[in-house]
C-alpha cells in the first residue's frame, strides 16, 4: 500500500481548490499556484516511476485499494502497470506543459487553470482505476471539463464543437454503462474489479451476450480514439479548441479509447472481440487510408494535424484487432506481442508528438499570424530558424522517420500485423505514404520557398514556449534513438495481457 | 388502539392547524415567520418519522383494520415527502420575497397540509382511503396553483389543473368500481387474493383506468398534457413541490398498488411502453423550449418515464447481498426520487431566483449568468449536469440502478431506449449551461444578487446533489431497507 498515486490523482483538484478562493484579480498568483501544482504533479508522477519495478512492469504495481460504495461492493482501487504507467506520465508532464503554454491566457485565467487541473485529475483517474465505476466517473470526468475548455476558451464555432464532443462522447459511455452491467451481472461472485472480471470473463460461457458487451464497449472507446466512423467530432472540437485543449485532446483524451481497447475490451471479452476483429481492423484501416487523404487536402495546418492524428490511431486499432484476432492460439503470439507493444508504444508517441504539433501551431496562430492557413506561408524558414527546426523535428518523427520515436512504435506495428493480417497491413502503408507526402508538402508550404512580405517581423519563439516544447522534443529524440528501457516495460505488460487472453 | 404508527400523521395535522392559527395573528408583512414555523414543525415531524413504531425499521404491517401499511416503504415515502416540503418552504418564502400578499401564510399552511396527504397515498392499503389520499393532493395542488390571484397565468394554471384533474380522478375511480366490483373488497391486499379470477381482459381494463388517475398525479404521456402550462403559470415554488413532492407519492402509490393487487403480466408491458414514449415525448418536446419552467416541466415527463422503468423491472427478486440494490427495481425507484427531490428543486430555486432578480424565465436570458451570480450558475450547472446523469451527481446513480434494474429484468430494449433520451436531453440541458457559461452577458448587466436565503438553499441541494452522488453508501442502504414493500 502506498499513496503515491491517489497523491497524483488528488493533488489537481487540491490545486484546483486553492485556485477556487484566490480572488480572480490576482492573475499572478493564479497561474503559479496553477504551476506549482502542476509541476508537484509531474514530480511525484516520475517519483512513481521510480518507485516502479520495472523488471515486473507486467504486474500492478502501487495499488491502492479500500471501500468505496460498501453497500455495492465497489471499491476505490488504483493501480499501474507497464501499459498505463507511461500513460500517466505523458498526462501529468502534458498538462504541465500546457500550464507553462498558457501562460499568457488572459480570458479568465482563474476559470481556464482550474479546469485544466480538473481535465488532469479524470485523465489520470482513467488510467490508474481499477474498478469499474470509477473508471467510469473518471471517464465522465474528462469530459465535463474539455466542454468548457473548448465551449468558452474556443474558436469562433466553438459552441457547436463542444455540444458535439460532449453528445458523441456521453453515447458511448452509456453504451459503456450498460456494457459493464452485463458484464456484472454475468460474474460471480458479482464484481466491479476490473482485473478480478478479466480473471473471470463472465461471458465466455455466452458469445451471443459477450458479443453484445463488445459492441457497448466498442462504440465509447471507438468514439474516443476516434475510429471511423465516429471521428467526426474531431475535426471539429480540435479546431476549435484552444491550443492547450487541442494538446490534451489529442495526446490524451484520444488514448483513453486505445488504452480502454487493451486494457478492458480485449482481455475481458477476448472471444467476442476475436469473432469481431476483422471489422474492427477493417475501420481501423479505412481510418488510416481516409484519414491520411483527407488530411493531405487540408489548407488549414490546425485541421491537417487533426486528420493525422485519425491516421495514427488507424495504426494503433489495426495491432489491436490484430492482436485480438489471434487470441488464445499459440502461434503468432511473437507477433501479437510485437505489434500490441507497438500500439502502446505508439500512443505515448502520438501524444509526445501531436501535443507538440498542435503547441507548434498555436505558436504561429495565437501569437503570431493569427492565421493557419498553409496557403498564407513559405519561407518561414529563414525568418523563424528555432521554430522551424522544431517544427520540422516533430513533422518528421509523426511521419515516421528512423531516429525518431514515432518510427519505432510504426515498425513494430506493421512488423506483427503484417503476420496476422497482410493485406491490410499493406493497405495500411499506403496511409504511411500518403503521410510522409502530406506532411513533407507542409514543411514545404511553410518554411521553403519566398517569404510572404506580411511575415518579416515575425519573433521566433520566446523563452515560454521554448520551456514548452522543448521536453517533448527531447523524449521524441531519445525514445528514438533508444527506446528499450519504455518498450521493455511496455512488453512485460503486453505479454500479460495477451496470456490472460487464454 | 395503537395510534404510535400514526405519529406522523398526527405531528403534521396538528402542525397544520397550529399554522393556521398562526397565520391569523401574524401581520401581512411578517408571513415568513409562518413558513419558519412550518420548517420547525417538519423537522419535527422528520425525527417522528424515525421512530421505531413508524416501521423504517421494523416489521411490515398493516393497522387500522387493515387499511393503512406500516411499513418502511412508507416511512421512506414519510421522509422524502417532508425533506421536499422543507426545500419547498425554503424556496416560497424566497419567492414572496418583495411581493407580500394576505394569502403567503396560507401557501405555507397549505404546503404542510399536502404533505399529510402524501404520506397518506403511499402508506394506504385500501382503495378508499387511497382515493381520499390522491384528492386531498389533488385539491390543495389546484388550489395552491392558483394562489396568486392576481396573476391570469396563475388562474389559468389553477383551473386547468383541476379541469384535468377532476376528469382523472373520475376515471380512476370508475376503475376502481370495477375492482371492487369483481373483488367485491376495496383492499389491496385482499384483492391482492382474488384478482387471479378475473378474466384477463377485465383486469387490464380496469388497469388502464387507474392509470389515468396515478399517471395523471406523477405525469406521465398520455397524461401530461396539464405539465406544461401549470408548471409556467403558477407560482413557481408550487410546479418544485408537484414535480417532486407529489411525483413521489404517486410512484409510491402506483407502486404499492400494482406490485401488491396486480399480477405482472397485466401491467408491465403496459407499463413499459408508457415509460418508453414518456421519456421520448418528453425529451423531445423539451428541446424546444426557451421557458426555463416549461423546460422542466418537459423535463419532468421525461423523469417520470425513466422512473417508471424501475418500477417495471420488479418482476425478479432482489438482488443477493453484497450488491446492495443494484438490479432491484424498487430500490432504483426510491434512490431515483431521492435524488431527484435534491436536484429539481434546487434547479427550481435557482429559476426562483433569477425570476425574481431578472424578471424573466427565458433562458436566453441566463446568458453570462457565471459571471453575474456565480454561485447560483454553478449550482444550475451542477443540476443540469445530475439531471442529464453525469457522474459525480446524484441522478448519474439513479439511473445507473435503473439501467441495472431493467438489464437484470429482460428490459435492455428499454433501457437502450433511455441512453438515447439521456443523449437528447444533454443537448437541452446543457444548453442552460451554454446560456450561462458561454454567453456574453447583456451590454452593462452587473452582478445578480443572490439572497442569503437562496444561497442556503442552493448550498443544500448542491450539497445533496453531490453526496448521493460521491458517497451514496448511506443512501444506497436506506433504498435497500426502505425496497421492504408489504406484500402478502
Amino acid at each position: 500500500m502506498s499513496g503515491l498515486l491517489s497523491f497524483v490523482l488528488w493533488l489537481p483538484v487540491a490545486g484546483a481548490l486553492a485556485l477556487l478562493v484566490l480572488p480572480r484579480e490576482r492573475v499572478g498568483a493564479i497561474r503559479v499556484t496553477a504551476l506549482a501544482t502542476a509541476a508537484l504533479d509531474f514530480a511525484v508522477s516520475v517519483a512513481a516511476a521510480a518507485v516502479f519495478d520495472r523488471g515486473h512492469a507486467d504486474r500492478m504495481q502501487l495499488v491502492e485499494q479500500a471501500a468505496w460504495i460498501r453497500s455495492l461492493g465497489i471499491t476505490y482501487h488504483l493501480g499501474v502497470d507497464g501499459l498505463s504507467l507511461p500513460l500517466v506520465i505523458l498526462t501529468t508532464l502534458l498538462t504541465l506543459l500546457c500550464v507553462i503554454y498558457s501562460w499568457r491566457v488572459e480570458a479568465r485565467p482563474k476559470e481556464y487553470m482550474i479546469l485544466f487541473l480538473l481535465l488532469e485529475t479524470g485523465m489520470v483517474g482513467v488510467f490508474v482505476a481499477l474498478d469499474f465505476i470509477l473508471f467510469y466517473v473518471f471517464w465522465e470526468l474528462s469530459l465535463v471539463p474539455m466542454f468548457f475548455i473548448i465551449g468558452i476558451w474556443g474558436g469562433p464555432q466553438r459552441v457547436y464543437a463542444a455540444i458535439k464532443f460532449f453528445l458523441y462522447t456521453l453515447i458511448g459511455s452509456l453504451a459503456m454503462l450498460l456494457a459493464i452491467l452485463i458484464v456484472y451481472f454475468h460474474s460471480s461472485p458479482r464484481t466491479f474489479d476490473i482485473i478480478a472480471l478479466i480473471h473471470q470473463k463472465p461471458l465466455a460461457q455466452d458469445l451471443g451476450l459477450a458479443v453484445l458487451a463488445f459492441w457497448g464497449f466498442f462504440l465509447s472507446f471507438a468514439i474516443k480514439v476516434p475510429m471511423f466512423p465516429f471521428h467526426t467530432w474531431l475535426p471539429d472540437a480540435h479546431v476549435e479548441a484552444p491550443t492547450a485543449g487541442s494538446v490534451l485532446l489529442a495526446a490524451v483524451l484520444l488514448k483513453l479509447g486505445t488504452y480502454g481497447f487493451v486494457r478492458i475490451a480485449l482481455p475481458l471479452l477476448p472471444g467476442a472481440f476475436q469473432q469481431e476483429a476483422g471489422i474492427v481492423a477493417v475501420l481501423a484501416v479505412i481510418g488510416v487510408v481516409y484519414g491520411a487523404m483527407v488530411a493531405m487536402a487540408q489548407t488549414d495546418l490546425k485541421k491537417l494535424i487533426a486528420y493525422s492524428s485519425v491516421t495514427h490511431m488507424g495504426y494503433v486499432m489495426l495491432a489491436v484487432a490484430a492482436a485480438a484476432s489471434i487470441a488464445g492460439r499459440g502461434a503468432l503470439q511473437g507477433a501479437a506481442a510485437a505489434t500490441l507493444g507497438g500500439a502502446t508504444l505508439e500512443m505515448v508517441a502520438h501524444g509526445v508528438i501531436t501535443g507538440a504539433l498542435f503547441f507548434l501551431v498555436g505558436v504561429i496562430y495565437d501569437y503570431r499570424a493569427h492565421t493557419r492557413g498553409l496557403g498564407d506561408f513559405g519561407g518561414l524558414g529563414l525568418r523563424l530558424p528555432v521554430y522551424t527546426g522544431i517544427t520540422i523535428v516533430a513533422m518528421l518523427a509523426s511521419l515516421g522517420l528512423p531516429g525518431l520515436m514515432g518510427f519505432v512504435a510504426e515498425f513494430l506495428i506493421f512488423l506483427g500485423a503484417f503476420q496476422i493480417y497482410p493485406a491490410l497491413t499493406v493497405l495500411a502503408l499506403a496511409g504511411v505514404v500518403i503521410t510522409v507526402a502530406y506532411f513533407l508538402w507542409a514543411i514545404h508550404r511553410l518554411f521553403f520557398g519566398p517569404l510572404n512580405t506580411r511575415w518579416e517581423v515575425l519573433p521566433d519563439m520566446d523563452g515560454r514556449e521554448r520551456w514548452a516544447l522543448g521536453p517533448l522534443v527531447a523524449v521524441m529524440v531519445a525514445a528514438g534513438i533508444y527506446p528499450r528501457p519504455l518498450l521493455d516495460m511496455i512488453n512485460l505488460a503486453m505479454v500479460n495481457i495477451l496470456s490472460l487472453l487464454r | 388502539m395503537d395510534l404510535r404508527p400514526l405519529a406522523p400523521e398526527l405531528t403534521l395535522t396538528v402542525l397544520g392547524l397550529a399554522l393556521l392559527s398562526l397565520d391569523m395573528v401574524v401581520p401581512r408583512d411578517r408571513k415568513r415567520v409562518v413558513g419558519w414555523a412550518g420548517i420547525a414543525g417538519l423537522l419535527a415531524a422528520l425525527l417522528v418519522t424515525l421512530l421505531p413504531s413508524v416501521g423504517l425499521f421494523g416489521r411490515p404491517r398493516l393497522v387500522f383494520f387493515e387499511t393503512y401499511a406500516v411499513d418502511p416503504f412508507a416511512a421512506f415515502f414519510k421522509i422524502v415527502a417532508i425533506v421536499s416540503a422543507v426545500l419547498v418552504l425554503l424556496s416560497a418564502m424566497e419567492f414572496f420575497q418583495g411581493r407580500a400578499t394576505l394569502y403567503e401564510g396560507d401557501v405555507y399552511v397549505l404546503i404542510v397540509f399536502m404533505v399529510l396527504g402524501l404520506v397518506l397515498m403511499a402508506a394506504a392499503a385500501d382503495l378508499i382511503l387511497l382515493f381520499l389520499a390522491i384528492e386531498f393532493v389533488s385539491l390543495i395542488s389546484y388550489v395552491l396553483a392558483g394562489s396568486l390571484k392576481a396573476d391570469r397565468q396563475s388562474n389559468e394554471a389553477g383551473i386547468k389543473y383541476f379541469f384535468y384533474g377532476a376528469a382523472a380522478s373520475a376515471i380512476m375511480l370508475y376503475g376502481f368500481s370495477y375492482l371492487y366490483g369483481a373483488g367485491r373488497t376495496t383492499n389491496i391486499y385482499h384483492l391482492a387474493q382474488r384478482v387471479a379470477t378475473f378474466p384477463p381482459a377485465f383486469l387490464v381494463v380496469a388497469v388502464v383506468l387507474v392509470l389515468a388517475g396515478l399517471g395523471f398525479k406523477v405525469s406521465l404521456v398520455p397524461f401530461h398534457q396539464w405539465t406544461p402550462d401549470v408548471y409556467e403559470g403558477a407560482p413557481t415554488p408550487i410546479p418544485a413541490f408537484l414535480s417532486v413532492g407529489s411525483k413521489a407519492a404517486g410512484f409510491a402509490a402506483l407502486l404499492r398498488l400494482f406490485y401488491v393487487a396486480f399480477p405482472p403480466q397485466a401491467w408491465v408491458m403496459v407499463l413499459a411502453v408508457i415509460a418508453a414514449f414518456s421519456m421520448s415525448i418528453g425529451n423531445l418536446v423539451a428541446l424546444s423550449q426557451r421557458n426555463i419552467k416549461r423546460m422542466l416541466a418537459y423535463s419532468s415527463i421525461a423523469h417520470a418515464g425513466y422512473i417508471l422503468i424501475g418500477v417495471v423491472s420488479l418482476t425478479r427478486p432482489p438482488a443477493p447481498d453484497g450488491s446492495g440494490i443494484i438490479g432491484s427495481g424498487i430500490g432504483a425507484v426510491l434512490y431515483y426520487l431521492l435524488a431527484y427531490t435534491f436536484t429539481n428543486v434546487g434547479a427550481f430555486a435557482v429559476a426562483i431566483a433569477i425570476e425574481r432578480t431578472l424578471g424573466s424565465d427565458a433562458i436566453p436570458d441566463y446568458a453570462g449568468l457565471s459571471q453575474r451570480a456565480p454561485f447560483s450558475a454553478f449550482a444550475m450547472a451542477v443540476f443540469m449536469l445530475s439531471l442529464t446523469g453525469v457522474p459525480p451527481t446524484a441522478l448519474f446513480f439513479g439511473k445507473f440502478f435503473l439501467f441495472a434494474a431493467a438489464i437484470q429484468n429482460g428490459f435492455l430494449w428499454l433501457a437502450v431506449v433511455a441512453i438515447l433520451n439521456s443523449v437528447v436531453s444533454l443537448y437541452y440541458y446543457a444548453g442552460v449551461i451554454w446560456a450561462m457559461y458561454l454567453m456574453a452577458p447583456p451590454d452593462g448587466a452587473g452582478p445578480v444578487a443572490e439572497g442569503s436565503l437562496t444561497r442556503v438553499l442552493l448550498a443544500v441541494t448542491v450539497a445533496g446533489t453531490l453526496v448521493l452522488g460521491i458517497f451514496p453508501n448511506a443512501f444506497v442502504q436506506l433504498a435497500r431497507t426502505a425496497s421492504h414493500l408489504l406484500k402478502l
